[in-house]
């Protein structure tokens, strides 16, 4: 299942990379990162139907996440190819960022710091749905 | 009973004399005891009169004895007050006539007045004259005296006149200086007060701007506390495989090789972002304690990079749908200036925050295509200043304000927003407080660019 991974973190990477080293190891998750929406976009556009989820900052500098958000549900408003799911993570959990994130398609709404425990658990549900 | 009576005549013209003295010479102030005296000036002709009655003895020489007698004692007087000059005048005018009734009495039993009877009579005409001359002379004299004195008295008058206007007005002006001097100190006072209430301003401000700011202090904290958690968690599963690697009967070397570098990068990058938080805390607390002004070596690009994220995400917290475009373009042969940071960092914060704040109004513009971009550049130029521009495609300055931007309390904010005071100590801080410029150019509803440079 291949996830793409949206934040103005660089050390984001490196943290999934290693949290999911097992899952990468056996071929069950693997991982593409993009450091802005404006990236995360032309490398949507590149690898059209591969992307399965989208796991997204909000809080980023130019594009936001939920920017972002909008314009995949946008270009992907007629299938095929379905649209990847989105997952929006955010430092402020507050109760308008969700409801938007949400009124505009987001599949989960995840607040920092990640319990990657749960996140883990929530990707192995979406990976065994998917097959 | 005719006997001598011409003496009577001669103690009245006596009497008379006195008189005409006394008024004349004013006796009675100038000599009062003999003033007292002359009124016996009768006394001598009457005894001479008696005497010669009892004796029966007759002379033609009486009479003129006693105007002797009177002449002698007018002459002693007017000696007396030879001082006077009309006194001095008129015994001037008196010896002559003296000398000539002394000697016609001395020589009148001679023949000698006889046969000069002209000559005498000549001089003795003469000597009248003198005399009648000389009381004119001292009349105006006297006159001429007393109109000096009345002159003096005038003037004294009018010197007392002026000494006592003079009074007044030191009267006045002492009174004046007096509440001039109170105002002056009220002045101070109310001076004094402006300082203070201006120092609190400049800190009010301060904090309001950290104020703003909080959010996005908050967000740049929560931001690496989360990775140091995150790293921390991570590194503990990393350790917990290695140590199940290790129980393993058939180790794989190159996995736990791969663990340990693992675990070490990781440790590396918890140390990196708890220094990330720990110099943003750092930094809050500068920026908000009063400016200790000292000069320390600074880099303008990790200065401004910092504070462009903290204004950025302040903004953001306080307007989610808030967002720009942030460009860096930090000059990497950037040397350090020697600056007092926080000073410098509200400087920046202050360029920054109305930067995105012009942006964020253009966006409500909804203009198409819009992208809200605040740039910040780092540039070492030739002459070894350091320069950094701010520049932002918002709504831009009108031309009419753009003159006013730098003085105390202007703002083009809504009431509550803006203190007004912001661009005003920012343009203190670079040009007093580190010698260098701060100039602005604007296009109204394209953009702004604020650009420092200070000296090396």
């Amino acid at each position: 299942m291949k996830i793409l991974v949206v934040d103005d973190e660089t050390d984001v990477r490196t943290l999934f990379e290693q949290r999911f080293r097992r899952e990468i190891r056996n071929g069950q998750f693997s991982f593409s990162f993009a450091y802005s929406g404006e990236e995360a976009l032309r490398y949507l556009h590149e690898h059209a139907s591969e992307v399965v989820l989208i796991l997204s900052d909000i809080n980023m500098p130019g594009m936001s996440g939920l920017e972002l958000l909008k314009r995949i549900k946008q270009e992907y408003a007629a299938p095929p190819p379905p649209s990847p799911q989105v997952m929006m993570i955010t430092a402020y959990g507050d109760a308008d960022s969700r409801a938007e994130a949400l009124q505009l398609g987001a599949n989960d709404f995840l607040t920092k710091p990640v319990d990657f425990t749960a996140l883990k658990d929530k990707l192995l549900q979406l990976a065994t749905h998917e097959n | 009973m005719n006997l001598n009576a011409e003496v009577f005549f001669t103690v009245l013209m006596a009497v008379a004399l006195v008189r005409m003295l006394r008024k004349f010479l004013d006796l009675p102030t100038r000599l009062p005891r003999l003033n007292q005296a002359l009124t016996w000036i009768w006394v001598p002709g009457v005894l001479l009169f008696l005497t010669d009655r009892v004796l029966g003895w007759k002379s033609d020489q009486l009479d003129e004895a006693y105007l002797l007698l009177v002449l002698l004692v007018t002459a002693g007087l007017l000696g007396l007050l030879r001082a006077y000059r009309p006194a001095r005048t008129l015994l001037l005018g008196l010896l002559p006539f003296i000398l000539f009734s002394t000697l016609e009495l001395l020589l009148s039993s001679t023949r000698l007045l006889q046969d000069y009877d002209e000559a005498f009579d000549t001089s003795k005409g003469f000597s009248f004259i003198w005399l009648f001359t000389s009381v004119f002379i001292a009349r105006s004299q006297k006159r001429h005296l007393e109109k000096e004195r009345l002159e003096r008295e005038e003037e004294e008058k009018a010197k007392q006149l002026i000494a006592a206007q003079n009074a007044e007005l030191e009267r006045l002006v002492a009174e004046r200086t007096a509440i001039l001097t109170q105002q002056a100190e009220e002045l101070r006072d109310a001076l004094t007060e402006l300082k203070t209430t201006q120092n609190q301003l400049i800190q009010a401000e301060k904090m309001a701007s950290l104020g703003e700011l909080t959010a996005g202090i908050a967000h740049e904290i929560q931001n690496p506390l989360n990775f140091v958690t995150n790293f921390s968690d991570v590194s503990a599963e990393l350790v917990a495989e290695l140590e199940e690697e290790q129980q393993n009967p058939n180790r794989d070397p190159q996995l736990e090789a791969e663990l340990l570098g693992d675990l070490k990068q990781n440790l590396l990058k918890i140390t990196h972002h708890g220094q990330r938080a720990a110099s943003i805390v750092r930094g809050m607390l500068e920026h908000s304690r009063a400016s200790t002004g000292e000069r320390q070596p600074t880099n303008l690009n990790l200065l401004a990079d910092e504070y462009l994220r903290l204004a950025y995400h302040g903004l953001r917290a306080k307007d989610k749908t808030f967002n720009a475009t942030l460009s860096t373009h930090f000059d990497p042969n950037l040397g350090t200036v020697e600056a007092v940071s926080q000073d410098l960092g509200r400087v920046l914060l202050n360029l920054f925050t109305n930067a995105f704040y012009a942006v964020q109004k253009r966006k409500e513009l909804n203009q198409p295509g819009y992208v809200p971009t605040v740039t910040v550049r780092t540039r070492a130029l030739p002459d070894g200043e350091v320069e950094v521009r701010v520049c932002d495609n918002g709504t831009g300055i009108p031309q009419a304000v753009v003159e006013k931007i730098f003085q105390p309390f202007f703002t083009t904010k809504p009431t509550g927003e803006g203190t007004g005071l912001g661009l005003s100590l920012s343009y203190d801080i670079v040009t007093k407080g580190h010698g260098g410029t701060l100039t602005v150019e604007t296009t109204e509803g394209s953009g702004t660019e604020f650009s420092i440079t200070l000296p090396a």
